[in-house]
């Protein structure tokens, strides 16, 4: 066992056992050591017990996080069983993972686009199985959620092949090989700004080139601050889209956030340089949906060429400042209840669907096409209630033409860009009570990796359609 | 005719740069004008530019896309670099879209431009420094890029290092290198990377095989940390060497040697005549047998300066090194490759203006021959090829300004090459490498 002043590296980042430093820091518990048996003597050790020298190769090894990417395993014995192994560490710190089964065929190749996964954490024929199944590792922290903070970088994920079928202790055993990729939410070129401007609080994504480009709003739902990973990929996609922060109790009161924010921050967009004017879109999420909605139908201001709106409603319109609609929403908190895991269903807060009109947006006013985007098993809003009620009310006023609706079976509330792991619930912290709870979003893991994929492909394509290459935009 | 001379390093240390794609169209008729209205007002096409993959390691191919053009539309494709001291490069291919309103990179000609013909890799290897003014043609573009608005613009980036390797700074008593180590615990085959007389530490191919499996240590000799020439040995090379061996991740017995010019005359030096570098193979680029470097590295630069009078100087004041590496060659002992135990391979350019790299291979044949141990050798010509043979994709020079570290002075050396066959060799080359490299060291075969 080499100490750390080891003779031939002086200094410089790594010593040998500083190797080792960072193994462990990135295992928790990396290889035991304690035994005093020499590090070079376990691996090669290893090693020439496999025989072949097995090649694993992800390709491409930089991509976009809602690109996929291709895993091949090579020059393992015919029949072998191995394992695959994805680990990434988050920004905070946590481990999340995820494995496949795979046996090799005649010629000692694994090609995952093409093989069955016999068990892990996903099974089947599954391409991007090894990210969208990752969960927080034995021993992590409860109710996590996968998140990026800093879009500029990407996230890391060391994909691994172990020798036999394991489901457990992959620190403490070393791979056959290993591979690490990069899942970028950016685009070489696209340009991040910040927005402080008359009270507004966002962050712009410009894809490179001069411009000009369409302009997409981009609303997240309760949980409030500034998310920015979709808007960044937006802007990777050819879209000049801004992340609007509107809820965040340090710097914005909810008494001050209200239409007029709204139609401030969708001005600042449109306004830019390198946003084309009459080429702008509303795009919203949750408790966003809502917010998307009421400005499309009521604005003078907002008058998006179309709108997207996923998991939400149109119940509780966003006509006053979000304090009102706050107050108004908690006369129905006894609707919301918890359930044996202690995790809280949001979903019954606007359920049945009111008749009342004055607790819904007016969808009839709506004058742009409009995309909903639901989940079949939403346990936080009931979105493909509203969306039914929705329907209705457009076809009493006649713009139902304008509708599309995408529901997705036993997918869960957090309809995301694909190729992130699902939980079906998570911590959350209720903005105006300020009590920490776990938000039930609901889903199973498969078929919600399939909507995230299949809806993002559509909403891309929905985008596109009426912000690039529809006949109908105003030159 | 001005000439531009630019430092050779394009690409320095950076492990990372970026391109501009751009499509460009030219109108300089009221027709042409006309027309292009008439289009947009029928149907909103926009010109798609798609580069994949949109990063990609530097030897890697990439495949640009044009589509939703009309059809037999005169387009100019452009790539735009801003090098590290700021200077700005660019290669530009005029194509015509097919009956469907696409063009290929990988299938489609260019009709001229700084690269013609069938060429997907084209807009980087052609690319040059930015020049004064040109003369343009009519329905392509060949200057005033900056001022066109383009159709289409794509950034990509281009990787000297793929995602988990480590870098990791040598600095163990004198000796001074980086080794770069693949990700994951290895142990990996080691390569021991060796320059020319440009001096400084150049860690770019090093980072490059290390993104392709091998723990890659480049090492610097020339006056590193002021280390004195006299002082520069043959211990010098066999420390650095037993360092790379010694690495815990780091296969002790699968080991190769690189070098390039002044690096590959070490390399045979050493591998010829050492008791500690006995690699299971070595890679000579661009140098020979023609000078033992046994005493120290002041000593070799001595016999230069005895024969500087053979260094010839051209037209246009470029430094030609070729006759003086053969007068000193007459005057001093060659490696005696005849002791070469492990398999060599050699990679030469027959427009080699630096060092007479053909004549130096074939007089090595016939004394591997001699020897016994001629199926060691192996031998790359590249036609056309000039001495700065690098990993693939990067501009050729056929001249740059260089220092002299003996003289102390700054000239113009000529290099050699024309630039679409030295695009070639480099291609070809750093394939073969590799493939030696992974052939020898038993390392796994990856598709390249």
């Amino acid at each position: 066992m080499r100490t750390s002043d080891g003779p031939w590296i002086e200094s410089g980042e790594l010593h040998c056992s500083g190797l080792i430093e960072i193994e462990r820091k990135t295992w928790g518990e990396a290889l035991d050591l304690s035994s005093g048996q020499d590090y070079y003597d376990l691996t090669k050790t290893v090693s020439s017990e496999r025989g072949a020298c097995p090649l694993l190769t992800v390709q491409p090894s930089r991509a976009l996080m809602d690109e996929k990417f291709q895993i091949v395993i090579m020059n393992l014995l015919p029949n072998q069983k191995v394992t695959l192994h994805s680990l990434h560490q988050s920004e905070d710190k946590d481990f999340w993972e995820a494995y496949g089964h795979y046996v090799s065929d005649k010629h000692g190749t694994v090609t995952v686009a093409k093989d069955r996964c016999l068990g892990g954490t996903y099974d089947g024929t599954e391409q991007m199985g090894l990210i969208w199944s990752m969960r927080p590792i034995p021993g992590s922290r409860s109710g996590l959620r996968l998140r990026k903070t800093n879009v500029l970088t990407p996230m890391v994920i060391h994909i691994s092949v172990y020798g036999g079928h394991l489901s457990q202790g992959f620190s403490q055993i070393t791979p056959l090989a290993t591979s690490v990729t990069e899942r970028w939410y950016v685009t070489p070129g696209v340009q991040r700004v910040n927005v402080r401007e008359k009270g507004v609080r966002a962050t712009l994504f410009l894809p490179p080139g001069p411009g000009p480009y369409p302009g997409v709003l981009d609303l997240w739902g309760g949980g409030g601050g500034l998310v920015e990973y979709r808007s960044s990929l937006l802007a990777s996609h050819g879209f000049a889209s801004m992340a609007l922060e509107y809820l965040a109790p340090e710097e914005l009161r909810t008494a001050e956030v209200d239409v007029a924010y709204f139609e401030k921050a969708y001005q600042i967009l449109q306004n830019h340089p390198k946003v084309q004017s009459n080429r702008m879109a509303m795009l919203g999420l949750s408790f966003g949906s809502a917010v998307t909605l009421s400005m499309a139908a009521y604005s003078k201001v907002i008058k998006p060429q179309c709108c997207v709106c996923i998991s939400g409603s149109h119940v509780f319109p966003v006509n006053k400042s979000l304090f009102e609609v706050f107050e108004d929403m908690k006369k129905y908190m006894d609707r919301v209840v918890m359930n044996e895991e202690n995790q809280v269903i949001h979903r019954g807060i606007i359920l049945p669907i009111p008749s009342d009109p004055a607790l819904k947006v007016d969808v009839g006013k709506i004058k742009c096409p409009l995309l909903l985007v639901n989940a079949g098993d939403d346990q936080n809003w009931a979105s493909v209630e509203s969306a039914e009620d929705m329907e209705m009310m457009m076809e009493k006023a006649g713009n139902r033409h304008l509708l599309t609706v995408l529901t997705y079976p036993d997918a869960g509330h957090l309809i995301e860009p694909p190729y992130t792991p699902h939980f079906r619930a998570s911590n959350f912290i209720l903005q105006d009570l300020k009590q920490k709870i776990v938000m039930l979003w609901g889903g199973q893991t498969k078929p919600h990796a399939y909507a995230q994929e299949d809806a993002w492909e559509k909403i891309l394509g929905f985008l596109q359609q009426h912000l690039y290459f529809s006949s109908k935009a105003k030159l | 005719m001005q000439l531009c001379y630019f430092t050779a390093a394009f690409f320095s240390s950076k492990l990372q740069n970026m391109l501009h794609l751009r499509i460009l169209k030219q109108i300089n008729s009221v027709s042409n004008l006309i027309s292009l209205r008439t289009v947009s007002t029928q149907k909103r096409t926009c010109p798609l530019l798609s580069v994949q993959p949109i990063r990609g390691l530097v030897d890697e191919k990439f495949q640009i896309d044009v589509m939703n053009l009309p059809p037999n539309q005169k387009v100019t494709l452009h790539s735009l670099h801003q090098s590290e001291d700021k200077d700005f490069w660019e290669a530009f291919g005029h194509y015509v879209s097919d009956k469907h309103g696409s063009v290929r990179g990988v299938k489609d000609e260019s009709f001229g431009g700084t690269y013609e013909g069938i060429e997907p890799m084209g807009l980087i290897w052609s690319m040059r420094p930015i020049p004064g003014s040109q003369h343009g043609l009519s329905g392509h573009l060949s200057q005033g890029f900056s001022q066109q608005t383009p159709l289409a613009t794509s950034v990509i980036e281009r990787w000297y290092i793929a995602p988990g390797v480590k870098r990791v700074s040598i600095k163990e008593k004198e000796i001074r290198g980086t080794l770069f180590l693949p990700p994951g615990t290895g142990p990996y085959p080691g390569v021991l990377d060796l320059w020319g007389s440009g001096g400084s530490l150049i860690e770019y191919r090093s980072s490059l095989l290390a993104s392709h499996g091998f723990a890659s240590m480049v090492l610097e000799y020339l006056t590193p940390n002021n280390l004195r020439l006299e002082d520069t040995d043959a211990s010098y090379f066999e420390k650095a060497y037993q360092i790379l061996q010694s690495h815990p991740m780091v296969q002790k017995d699968r080991l190769a040697v690189l070098g390039t010019s002044l690096g590959g005359i070490i390399t045979l030096s050493m591998v010829a005549s050492s008791k500690v570098i006995k690699p299971q193979c070595c890679v000579c680029i661009s140098g020979g047998h023609l000078m033992h470097f046994d005493k120290s590295l002041s000593e070799f630069y001595a016999k230069m300066e005895k024969n500087a009078d053979k260094l010839r100087v051209n037209e246009y004041n470029q430094v030609i090194y070729r006759d003086l590496i053969f007068s000193v060659s007459r005057q001093s002992f060659k490696v005696d490759v005849g002791r070469i135990k492990c398999p060599l391979l050699l990679v030469n350019g027959d427009d080699d203006q630096m060092v007479p790299a053909v004549e130096t291979a074939e007089d090595m044949e016939m004394m591997m021959v001699k020897a016994g141990n001629r199926h060691l050798l192996k031998i790359l010509t590249y036609t056309d090829a000039g001495h700065l043979i690098e990993p693939p994709y990067s501009p050729h020079f056929r001249a740059t300004n260089f220092y002299q570290p003996w003289t102390k002075k700054r000239v113009v050396m000529l290099w050699g090459g024309q630039t679409k066959s030295h695009a070639y060799a480099q291609e070809d080359a750093w394939k073969k490498i590799l493939a030696f490299l992974w052939q020898h060291l038993s390392a796994p075969v990856a598709s390249f």
